[in-house]
């Protein structure tokens, strides 16, 4: 797989990220090697394996759906915010 | 670990504590340093040992957080921009079993950026120092933790493990680090990285110290479902859990014994002698000499006390890294998608609309390895190649978990090196991201299978420099790889 500025760009976007022509240059070089090493992979025979996507023992753990605890206040978690109004965060105009 | 008690007061050992902290201030050791709190938690402890009360296992110790726990003492940032001021209304569970043991945080230890690296470079706050040469990396990603405990400022630090950032550093600074089974401590309040592979662990300076601190934090969480039982304690009786079914003695053989007494399926069998795997894919130019000369002499002198070397072949452990940077990255991007600029921490002061809000609050607020994994992740999450990336790594992910299990069919523990080099110097590996991947080569493959895995300090090059081998165990046999560590070191 070829990365160039353009994939950077799209992946950029994706990411949320803002970046200068600088930053650009710099990861498609890394993402280049980085992809180029990952990509070793394809020697490794995976014919009929079963993936794994977590290797946490249990199979399930049920709890009723009710409130346990409130670690943290409304009001507490409103004062990490930048700007608050009526008991709501508040952000730029979206339209 | 030196206690609180009517003759040594909490004050003196939190004091003395600081001191140190201050004296080695030029390594970097602390994003904060909880002066304050700290000694009037350590007056409220000698109060309650005057009057007699129960004061708990780690009454008065002081220890250093990895700035990735959250509580309210001091900011939390990851070692983070995105995170700068970020104070949290509520506590990691690790830090609540400590801390109602009575155990003292004294500073909060700085890492790479979201547990992103190798070195501690990666740090908003700069780069920490090695403990033994100033001059080379801590390591990383939990380089702060390690420093503090093997420059003596605290008998132990918590640590995250997503791909060996406890064992690594533990191994560079020359200190005990253990990344425990999956499931063994409580997540919860903790900066999420890699939600399939990461681990809470310790730094501490002998195996003993280990097994109170896993006694303490280990076990079922209702706030982390992804908790397992700890085996140290009987379901009941909060005891542990010799003191209910299981022999007591010290031997090793004993300690098998009891963690396969509770733990449900996967602990090792007792039988005897111990059989000791070394994997001989890692015994090649690619490992350090030095590391490969002491794992040699380490399987003689194991052999002389009557344990059975075993050469194991884990031909698919070459390809652990590989998975490890598809698999990885994919969860730190959506992991670190959270963080927006909206709700907390950092907000670009340049934006002027919510999308700009979120695109320069990420770009600034990101160091550079964040912006790589995250970047990777959506790279191999990305329609088009998820199926040749991230379905093919999650793939190759099982036979890697099979390659342990069927080592440990052949053997009970392995001893292997935890990364290919000793320290390095500063700024050798920071311009090259893949060199400094590399240095995960040994040390990932444990955090895909969730097995445990537990760094010894065993020695030193002929400059002074430490050197660490890590012992693995199956799941589920930490208290045992504790126990075995005492063989070896």
């Amino acid at each position: 797989m070829e990365i160039n500025c353009e994939t950077i760009k799209h992946l950029a976007k994706l990411s949320d990220f803002d970046l200068d022509e600088k930053e650009t240059e710099a990861l498609t070089h890394d993402l280049q090697n980085i992809i180029k090493y990952i990509s070793q992979l394809d020697e490794l025979d995976t014919e009929g394996v079963e993936p794994t996507y977590q290797v946490f023992e249990m199979e399930n753990v049920w709890r009723d759906d009710e409130v346990l605890r409130q670690d943290a206040t409304r009001e507490e978690l409103l004062a990490l915010t930048k700007e608050e109004k009526d008991h709501q965060i508040k952000v730029p105009r979206v339209l | 670990m030196k206690t609180a008690n009517k003759k040594i007061t909490a004050v003196s050992l939190v004091k003395e504590a600081l001191e140190k902290a201050k004296k080695f201030e030029k390594y970097n050791v602390f994003t904060f340093l909880n002066s304050e709190g700290a000694l009037k938690k350590a007056e409220e402890i000698d109060k309650r040992i005057a009057r007699g009360e129960e004061v708990g296992r780690l009454a008065g110790v002081p220890y250093a957080l990895k700035d990735n726990f959250l509580s309210p003492e001091g900011p939390t940032t990851a070692s983070a921009h995105i995170l700068e001021g970020f104070v949290s209304p509520v506590t990691a569970t690790a830090v609540e079993k400590l801390e109602a043991e009575g155990a003292i945080m004294i500073g909060r230890t700085n890492l790479d950026a979201f547990a992103h690296g190798s070195s501690t470079e990666n740090s908003y706050y700069g780069p920490t120092h090695n403990a033994v040469d100033f001059e080379r990396v801590p390591g990383g990603s939990s380089g702060g933790s390690a420093a503090a405990v093997a420059l003596g400022i605290v008998e132990f630090a918590t640590g995250t493990d997503t791909g060996g950032s406890i064992r690594q550093p533990a191994s560079f600074n020359g200190v005990y680090g253990l990344k425990p089974t999956f499931g063994c401590i409580s997540r919860y309040g903790v900066v999420a990285m890699a939600s399939s592979l990461d681990c809470i662990g310790f730094f501490t300076k002998t195996p003993e110290d280990m097994d109170l601190l896993m006694t303490i934090a280990s076990g079922q969480d209702s706030k982390d479902l992804t908790t397992l039982p700890s085996y140290y304690e009987v379901e009941n009786g909060g005891n542990k859990a010799e003191d209910a079914a299981c022999p007591s003695d010290n031997s090793s053989q004993a300690a098998l014994a009891k963690s396969s007494c509770s733990a449900e399926h996967t602990a090792p069998s007792a039988s005897l002698p111990i059989r000791i795997g070394i994997i001989k894919d890692f015994d090649n130019e690619a490992v350090t000499p030095e590391i490969r000369e002491v794992l040699k002499k380490k399987c003689e002198k194991l052999k002389e006390k009557g344990y059975e070397i075993v050469e194991l072949e884990m031909p698919t452990l070459k390809y652990a890294l590989a998975v490890y940077y598809i698999i990885q990255p994919a969860e730190v991007a959506s992991n670190l998608s959270r963080y927006d600029g909206i709700r907390y921490g950092f907000r670009s002061e340049k934006a002027k609309d919510l999308e700009e809000i979120y695109d320069d609050t990420r770009s600034e607020g990101f160091m550079p390895e964040n912006k790589r994994r995250i970047m990777i992740g959506n790279f191999v999450l990305s329609s088009g190649f998820y199926d040749a990336y991230f379905l093919k790594a999650a793939k190759a992910r099982t036979l890697i978990v099979k390659e342990y299990e069927e080592a440990f069919s052949k053997c009970d523990f392995i001893l292997t090196p935890v990364s290919p080099n000793y320290a390095f110097k500063l700024g050798e590996k920071v311009n090259d991201p893949v060199a400094m991947y590399l240095e995960d080569l040994m040390s990932v493959s444990l955090n895909l299978a969730g097995v445990p895995g537990l760094a010894i300090p065993v020695g030193k090059t002929k400059d002074g420099l430490p050197l660490g081998l890590q012992l693995v165990g199956p799941r589920r046999s930490d208290m045992a790889l504790i126990e075995f560590a005492k063989e070896i070191a």
